[in-house]
C-alpha cells in the first residue's frame, strides 16, 4: 500500500467521540482524534496510458519525481494546491479518485513553461497538464473549463480562416461562456482604449470585424486540419471510449425522506 | 564591429495580433526598420501560428500552422531568416524548427498535411527564426544606435519585461545560453542593452520572465490580475516608470489588468507600459504617432513630453 501524502488527514478522514471508552481507557474528546484506516482499491491501472494518449501526455512516463515542475511552476506560488508532480504521481500510480478531488484546478495551468523548461526528464509537465485537463472533461468529471471554451473559439477561427480576428475571439468567448460584455473593468478598458485614437483607426477595427482576416486559398489547408482531427478523434475513441458528456450533480433534497 | 551584414533583409511575420490588439507594435516595427534602413518583406498569405491555444486542441496542429509559415518564407519567397515580432509567433517557430528536427511523428504529420493542403513541405534547417530583438541587435547593434539617437531616452527609467515565449522552454533555443554575447534564457538582457544604448536607464527588474498569465488573461482573469499586479507592482518598487515590452500577449494583458487590478481590486498603478520598438523609435528621432503610441491603452503621452520625447 502506498504511503499518501495528503488524504491522512483530510476532515472526511478523521473522527471525534464525545464519549469513547477503549479496553476501560476514555478516549473521548479532541485529544483522542482518530483516522480512518484507508483501503484503496480503485486503482486504474491504465491511467497513465489514457493520459498518455492524449495529445501532450505522451512523455509523462518519464517522470521520476524531482518536484522541479511545481517547484518552479507561477500558480503553485499563488496556489500552493496546484501541484503538478503531485498529479503526475497519481496518474502514475493510477489513483483516479484522488486526482478526481482537483478537477477544478488542473485547468489553470497558464502555459508559462517554467515547468518545461526545469524538467530534466524532459516530460513536458505543460503539455501533460493540458493532457489531464482534457482527460478530466473527456470522462465527464467536469464541464469544459473557460480555458478549453477559449482554445475552441480560438482554434474554430483558425482551422476556418487561417487568421484570428481578436473582437470576435473576445465576443465568442464571453457569449460562450455566459459572461457579460458590460463589466465595469472592461467598460474602462475600451474608454481608455479608444480615447486619442484617429478615425482612421476606429474604421480600421470596424471594418475587420465586418471584413474578417483570412488567409487566401485556405481552403486546402483547412479540410487538411479537420481531416486530421477527425482521425485523431476516432483514435482516441478507440482508446479511451467514446466522451461522456459532464452532467452537473444532482441540488441535495431540500428534505430528509424519513426511514 | 558596429555594422554588419546581417539580417539587412528578413522575411517579417507580423502575426495575428500585430493586425488587431498589437497595431501598436507592428507600426512602430515597421516605422523603425525604415528609420534604420532594415528591409522587412511581409510572408505572403501568412496564416495564424496557433497562439497558446491550438497546441491544446493537438500540438502537431499547430506544428504543422507554422511550417507552413516558414515554408512560404524559405520555398517560396526564398528567405533564410523570418523575423516574428510577437513572442507567441517567434515561440511556435523555434517550437516547429526543434519539433520537426526532434520528432519523427511531428514530421509525418507535417508531410502528410502539407500535401494535402497543397504546398511544399517545410524541413528543419531551411530557414532561422529571430525575434525582433534579434533583428535590431545583430543588423543594427549597440554602437549603430548610439550613433544613430536623436533624442536620447536618458532619464527614462525602464523595467524590462521578456514574458515566458522568448525564453522558454529553454530547448527550442539552441543558441542562446551560449555564453557572451549570446541571449541568456535565465536572465534575458538583449532589450535592456538597446535600450541602454538609446540612453535609458534601466531598473534592476526581478521579474523580466515572470508570466503574466496571457492564456488565461480572459478565462481565469483573476489569476491573470495577481500575476499582472505582481510584475508591475515589483516595477514600480524598482523604480520603473515604464514597462517596455516586446510580446503583444504580455503588453495588452499588463494594460488591461492594470485596469482590471484598479477596477476590481482597488490598487492603482502609475507605469506605463510601451513596446522596446516604440521606445527606440522616439530615440531615433520619430514622433509618438510614427510609433503609434496613441494606440497604447496606457497613456504615456505625459511621461513623453515630460522627458523631452515628443
Amino acid at each position: 500500500m502506498p504511503i499518501h501524502e495528503k488524504n491522512l488527514i483530510r476532515p472526511e478522514n478523521i473522527s471525534t467521540h464525545d464519549n469513547l471508552v477503549m479496553d476501560g481507557v476514555d478516549v473521548s474528546g479532541d485529544w483522542s482524534t482518530f483516522i480512518k484506516t484507508r483501503v484503496v482499491a480503485d486503482y486504474n491501472e491504465e491511467l497513465q496510458d489514457e493520459i498518455a494518449a492524449l495529445p501532450g501526455g505522451e512523455y509523462i512516463h518519464r517522470c521520476w519525481q524531482c518536484g522541479s515542475c511545481t517547484n518552479s511552476c507561477t500558480i503553485n506560488a499563488i496556489n500552493p494546491d496546484f501541484n503538478p508532480r503531485y498529479w503526475i504521481y497519481l496518474i502514475r500510480m493510477g489513483f483516479e479518485s484522488e486526482l478526481v478531488r482537483d478537477k477544478d484546478l488542473i485547468w489553470q495551468c497558464v502555459s508559462c513553461n517554467k515547468c518545461t523548461s526545469a524538467c530534466p526528464r524532459d516530460v513536458v509537465p505543460e503539455a501533460v497538464m493540458k493532457a489531464t485537463a482534457h482527460w478530466l472533461e473527456r470522462k465527464g468529471y467536469t464541464k469544459k473549463s473557460s480555458s478549453t471554451v477559449f482554445d475552441e473559439v480560438f482554434s474554430e477561427q483558425v482551422i476556418e480562416r487561417g487568421k484570428i480576428e481578436d473582437g470576435e475571439v473576445v465576443m465568442s468567448f464571453f457569449n460562450r461562456t455566459g459572461q457579460k460584455l458590460t463589466q465595469p473593468w472592461l467598460i474602462e478598458m475600451v474608454k481608455r482604449m479608444i480615447k486619442g485614437l484617429p478615425v482612421q483607426m476606429l474604421t480600421m477595427m470596424g471594418l475587420a470585424t465586418v471584413f474578417k482576416p483570412k488567409t487566401r486559398n485556405w481552403g486546402p489547408a483547412r479540410d487538411a486540419i479537420n481531416d486530421y482531427i477527425e482521425e485523431q478523434e476516432a483514435l482516441l475513441d478507440e482508446k479511451l471510449g467514446p466522451s461522456v458528456p459532464y452532467k452537473a450533480p444532482e441540488p441535495a433534497p431540500t428534505q430528509i425522506p424519513a426511514e | 564591429m558596429s555594422e554588419t551584414k546581417k539580417y539587412k533583409k528578413v522575411a517579417y511575420y507580423p502575426g495575428c495580433a500585430l493586425e488587431g490588439t498589437a497595431h501598436a507594435y507592428n507600426r512602430s516595427t515597421k516605422a523603425l526598420g525604415k528609420e534604420l534602413g532594415l528591409e522587412l518583406d511581409e510572408v505572403d498569405n501568412w496564416n495564424c501560428c496557433g497562439a497558446m491555444e491550438v497546441k491544446n486542441i493537438d500540438p502537431k496542429i499547430q506544428t504543422y500552422l507554422s511550417s507552413r509559415v516558414m515554408s512560404i518564407a524559405a520555398n517560396d519567397m526564398g528567405h533564410d531568416v523570418v523575423m516574428a515580432p510577437c513572442n507567441g509567433c517567434y515561440h511556435n517557430l523555434k517550437k516547429a524548427e526543434y519539433d520537426l528536427s526532434h520528432d519523427e511523428k511531428s514530421k509525418q504529420v507535417v508531410e502528410k498535411l502539407s500535401a494535402k493542403a497543397g504546398h511544399e513541405t517545410y524541413k528543419a534547417g531551411q530557414i532561422e527564426t529571430i525575434h525582433a530583438l534579434d533583428w535590431i541587435k545583430d543588423a543594427i547593434g549597440e554602437e549603430g544606435l548610439k550613433e544613430r539617437v536623436k533624442k536620447s531616452l536618458s532619464g527614462m527609467k525602464i523595467a524590462n519585461y521578456y514574458g515566458c515565449m522568448y525564453t522558454r522552454p529553454r530547448h527550442i533555443f539552441p543558441e542562446k545560453d551560449q555564453g557572451p554575447g549570446s541571449e541568456s534564457t535565465t536572465q534575458p538582457h538583449f532589450m535592456d542593452d538597446l535600450l541602454e544604448a538609446a540612453g535609458a536607464e534601466n531598473v534592476d527588474f526581478p521579474l523580466k520572465t515572470a508570466c503574466c498569465g496571457g492564456a488565461h488573461t480572459l478565462s481565469d482573469s483573476d489569476t491573470s490580475t495577481k500575476l499582472v499586479l505582481n510584475i508591475i507592482e515589483a516595477a514600480e518598487a524598482s523604480g520603473a516608470e515604464v514597462i517596455a515590452t516586446e510580446c503583444p500577449t504580455c503588453h495588452s494583458g499588463l494594460e488591461m489588468h492594470q485596469i482590471r487590478a484598479e477596477k476590481v481590486l482597488g490598487r492603482k498603478t502609475n507605469v506605463k507600459i510601451v513596446y522596446f520598438t516604440q521606445l527606440l523609435g522616439l530615440a531615433m528621432g520619430l514622433s509618438p504617432r510614427k510609433v503609434g503610441i496613441q494606440e497604447n491603452i496606457s497613456d504615456s503621452i505625459g511621461l513623453l513630453k515630460e522627458k523631452g520625447l515628443t
